[in-house]
């Protein structure tokens, strides 16, 4: 087990990924910084709920190097999770569970219980503006405060890396802008390192880290102001579509798109 | 107790305790596990007791009635379906997501899954109890010692029903799927099994139906709680089901694996 020093949140290596003959990751590599928020922006079929399911090991490759916080993830890959609040595309909530007692299963799963467990919960609502809301079903709440929820369980442990894949698929606009708000936030107040998936471009902030995923591949990673430079846009929407226009005839582009 | 020890206590229990809310919760659920062998015990076996004759068999010491006969195997049956019914929920934890909060848990995966074939199987222990208390106050004798003899039984082909229906789960991609895999498998390992007719009566009829009867593993869980209820020991058939539902435990953990299973299906 090594640490970085460079301060690199997530070290990714030649990564490659195949469904069958369709490759989703085609010789990824990245450096993601510590404390910062990330964007990876990428249209739907780019690789990015690949990327994050193998980044928290729900797949693995045997082609490429994954290392997060420090941790090879092949061989230590509990050390990693232990580190790393996960929000997924798809809906994870027991809906049928309350509020609390959604808590409570996955502090259970990361090992906390009792009042200790109670209190990181209460804590943990509050700063997700969840507070008093402890006894509803996850059910009755609304898209946007489910999404909080989600992230409110996953800083029960105090995880320094938050991924969170689409997380504000099907939220409407004033709940999507509150969640991307919180979320910068959370990052700056709690020095949290932050990966955030989208295919909006509107969620990535001007100080931001942003990496543009298409096809498999990285067309361009780095703060925003660089990507804008390097590309000569004036505005994210500008580089996103430089970056992910067909570079072969549309046709073969969308052949290749898994 | 290590804090590495005291969190995998904790997130068994967090995974039974949570199997125990959703049991509580789906209340038709549990009325459905309890129905379905009633009715079988209460109508069928009322149809056939007149036709089908039921002599001295092992573990019986004496005659007895076609409903004495069929309760192991519906006790059984019970675990079948809430084993199936698991492994349901398994395809449907993994199509909405929450099976990933369990599988990224940094413990190893198959611990996850064995917390869950046990949350699974001690709901199904409370499945069959209920029956049992019901099939006692109606109809069937079971010997007062054999309600406790009858548990380790309980708890090992609960674990191995329950192990075999997270192996399908691992091999489904899609809910819909699921519904084919429960006519092949729940009818089949039912009636080709000694839950509802003495093998020796299926092989006066059927030599080859016989056989498949005698490789079927549910023949030997019905044949283990039959023999425990009555306070008989069947080492032949509990051997059978301890070795499949490791068997089966570990071709799930298999199939679950992050590089083998998994890999092999593409993100929603």
């Amino acid at each position: 087990m090594e640490t970085t020093l460079d301060g690199a949140g997530i070290e990714i290596e030649d990564l490659h990924y195949a469904y069958g003959a369709k490759k989703a990751l085609d010789g990824v590599s990245l450096s993601i910084r510590r404390g910062r928020f990330t964007a990876v922006l990428g249209p739907n079929g780019a690789g990015k709920s690949t990327l994050f399911s193998l980044l928290c090991g729900l797949i693995a490759s045997r082609n490429g190097r994954i290392r997060v916080l420090g941790f090879e993830l092949s061989e230590a890959p509990r050390a990693a999770l232990l580190q790393m609040g996960i929000v997924f595309q798809q809906p994870t909530l027991d809906l049928d569970l309350s509020v609390a007692q959604n808590m409570t299963y996955f502090g259970a799963l990361r090992g906390l219980s009792g009042k200790a467990c109670k209190r990181r919960a209460a804590d943990c609502l509050q700063r997700m503006g969840l507070n008093g809301r402890e006894r509803e079903k996850a059910r009755d709440l609304n898209g946007g405060h489910r999404r909080r929820l989600e992230i409110a369980r996953t800083m029960l442990c105090e995880p320094s890396l938050l991924l969170l894949d689409e997380p504000t698929v099907g939220l409407d606009v004033p709940s999507r802008a509150a969640l991307v708000d919180h979320v910068h936030e959370l990052c700056i107040e709690s020095r949290l390192t932050v990966l955030w998936a989208t295919h909006l471009v509107d969620e990535v902030w001007p100080e931001d880290d942003l990496v543009v995923l298409h096809q498999g591949q990285v067309r361009a990673a780095g703060a925003v102001r660089e990507v804008l430079a390097n590309t000569g846009s004036a505005d994210v929407n500008a580089a996103f579509a430089a970056l992910t226009a067909p570079r072969q005839s549309p046709a073969s582009a969308e052949a290749a798109a898994p | 107790m290590t804090a590495a020890s005291t969190h995998y206590l904790i997130c068994l229990k967090g995974v039974i305790w949570r199997e125990g809310l959703r049991f509580v919760h789906q209340r038709e659920r549990f009325i459905a596990a309890l129905v379905r062998p009633l009715i079988w015990l209460l109508i069928f076996a009322a149809g056939f007791r007149s036709i089908l004759g039921v002599s001295i068999t092992p573990p019986y010491d004496t005659y007895i009635t076609y409903e004495t006969y069929i309760v192991p195997g519906l006790m059984a049956m019970i675990q079948l379906f809430n084993g199936m019914q698991s492994s349901l929920s398994l395809v449907y934890d993994r199509e909405m997501g929450s099976m990933r909060v369990l599988l990224t848990t940094p413990l190893p995966r198959w611990y996850l899954l064995f917390c869950k074939l046990i949350a699974g199987t001690l709901v199904s222990l409370l499945q069959v109890y209920a029956f049992l208390i019901i099939a006692e106050l109606v109809i069937v004798d079971v010997p007062l010692l054999g309600w406790l003899a009858i548990l380790p039984v309980l708890i090992v082909s609960g674990l191995m029903l329950g192990a075999l229906g997270m192996l399908l789960s691992s091999t489904i991609r899609q809910l819909e799927n699921f519904a084919g895999i429960m006519n092949f498998v729940i009818f089949p390992m039912f009636f080709l099994s000694s839950a509802l007719y003495p093998l020796w009566r299926m092989r006066e009829s059927s030599e080859v139906i016989y056989q498949i009867c005698v490789l079927n593993p549910f023949t030997y869980v019905v044949e283990a709680a039959r023999h425990a209820l009555y306070l008989k020991l069947n080492v032949e058939a509990l051997l059978v089901v301890v070795l499949c539902a490791i068997v089966f435990f570990a071709l799930a953990v298999f199939g679950y694996d992050a590089k083998k299973g998994m890999a092999r299906r593409a993100p929603a």
